[in-house]
């Protein structure tokens, strides 16, 4: 029994340290207390909101390809999880890189309805 | 007597020149996470330390974009960028204003190195704009801005 409880301890706290993407589609539905639309959130990853740019316009609208910085021209490797191991699995990075880029296509931050339909429309590509 | 003076200047003054034209990046993790990723890594050594000052104190307004860092980082990054930077050499490093210039691009020895470049060429669709170092500078992103690797695309 105490074994199985250290086991499960351990087992706990590596999983709270790497996220995997689909904890961030639970985080940001449950601080949107709805559940979350792949179809909005396609919508609104390719529309323009006033600014200059969508989310389309570095990361494509189709985000298993890799994409362009619309300003300086940099690549961008592919932001759906099917494609690119490596993203969704940083908390930190995560955060920041929603805060700047609804910033910078928003002029606000997005809402947690708004990401939890990017990411639902994310997970949704192959 | 004078040997001894005059050979470690002579030195000196060979060295010099080399040094000068170096822009290898100096290793930093925190930089390399938190500027590369819009574009490539500036070498710190291209401006002087009162432009990253002012350039880190706004980054939440950065050339149009939120950069904004956490406050640890950014000042980590920060003392990086002051501890390599190019001081008078980048040439003038202020605005008519008197305010500290914030483009590498706007400085006296960019400048100086790009007078061949006509402002037809910088606006090539190929080139887009004088910050787009990689489109002429092949290494550009290591810090290499030598002259074997240039090449203006058309
Ligand atoms: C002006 C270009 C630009 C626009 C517009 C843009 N992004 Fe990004 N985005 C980037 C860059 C650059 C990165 C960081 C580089 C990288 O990770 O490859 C990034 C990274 C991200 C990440 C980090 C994911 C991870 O775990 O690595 C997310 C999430 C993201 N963008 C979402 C969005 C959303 C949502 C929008 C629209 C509201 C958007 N981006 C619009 C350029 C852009
Ligand atoms: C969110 C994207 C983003 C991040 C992160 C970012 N930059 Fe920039 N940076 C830009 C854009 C956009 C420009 C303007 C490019 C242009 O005019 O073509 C720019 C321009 C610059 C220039 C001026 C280039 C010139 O014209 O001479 C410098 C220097 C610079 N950035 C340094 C940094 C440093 C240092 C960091 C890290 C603290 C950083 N950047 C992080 C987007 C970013
Ligand atoms: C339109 C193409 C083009 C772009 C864009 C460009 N350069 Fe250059 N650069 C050149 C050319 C051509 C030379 C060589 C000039 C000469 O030999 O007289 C040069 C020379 C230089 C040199 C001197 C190299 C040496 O060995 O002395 C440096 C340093 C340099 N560039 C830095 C930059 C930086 C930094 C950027 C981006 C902020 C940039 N360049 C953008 C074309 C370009």
């Amino acid at each position: 029994m105490r074994y199985l409880l250290i086991v499960a301890a351990v087992l706990f706290a590596a999983g709270a340290r790497a996220e995997v993407p689909r904890d961030f589609l639970s985080r940001f539905e449950k601080e949107a207390g709805v559940a979350a639309s792949a179809e909005r959130g396609a919508r609104f990853f390719s529309t323009r909101q006033g600014g200059e740019w969508s989310c389309a316009s570095c990361h494509t609208e189709k985000p298993t390809q890799a994409g362009r910085h619309a300003k300086t021209e940099k690549a961008i490797t592919p932001l759906a999880p099917a494609a690119n191991a490596e993203r969704f699995t940083d908390a930190a990075k995560v955060d920041k890189w929603f805060r700047r880029n609804c910033n910078d296509t928003l002029n606000r931050l997005c809402s947690a309805q708004e990401k939890a339909d990017v990411m639902a429309w994310l997970l949704s590509l192959k | 007597m004078t040997i001894r003076i005059i050979l470690p200047l002579l030195l000196t003054a060979l060295a010099l020149p080399a040094r000068a034209d170096s822009y290898a990046l100096p290793k930093n993790p925190a930089f390399e996470e938190e500027c590369a990723s819009c574009h490539i890594a500036y070498p710190p050594q291209m401006l002087h330390a009162d432009s990253w000052r002012e350039m880190m104190g706004g980054l939440s307004r950065h050339f149009g974009s939120d950069a904004s860092l956490d406050e640890k980082r950014r000042s980590a990054i920060t003392d990086f960028l002051v501890a390599h930077s190019g001081g008078r050499k980048t040439g003038d490093t202020r605005d008519a204003r008197g305010k500290p210039l914030l483009r590498i691009t706007e400085t006296a020895r960019f400048n100086r190195k790009h007078v061949e470049i006509d402002a037809a060429t910088w606006k090539r669709a190929s080139i887009k704009s004088p910050a787009n170092c990689t489109a002429c500078h092949a290494q550009a992103a290591a810090g290499d801005y030598n002259e074997r690797s240039i090449r203006i695309p058309k």
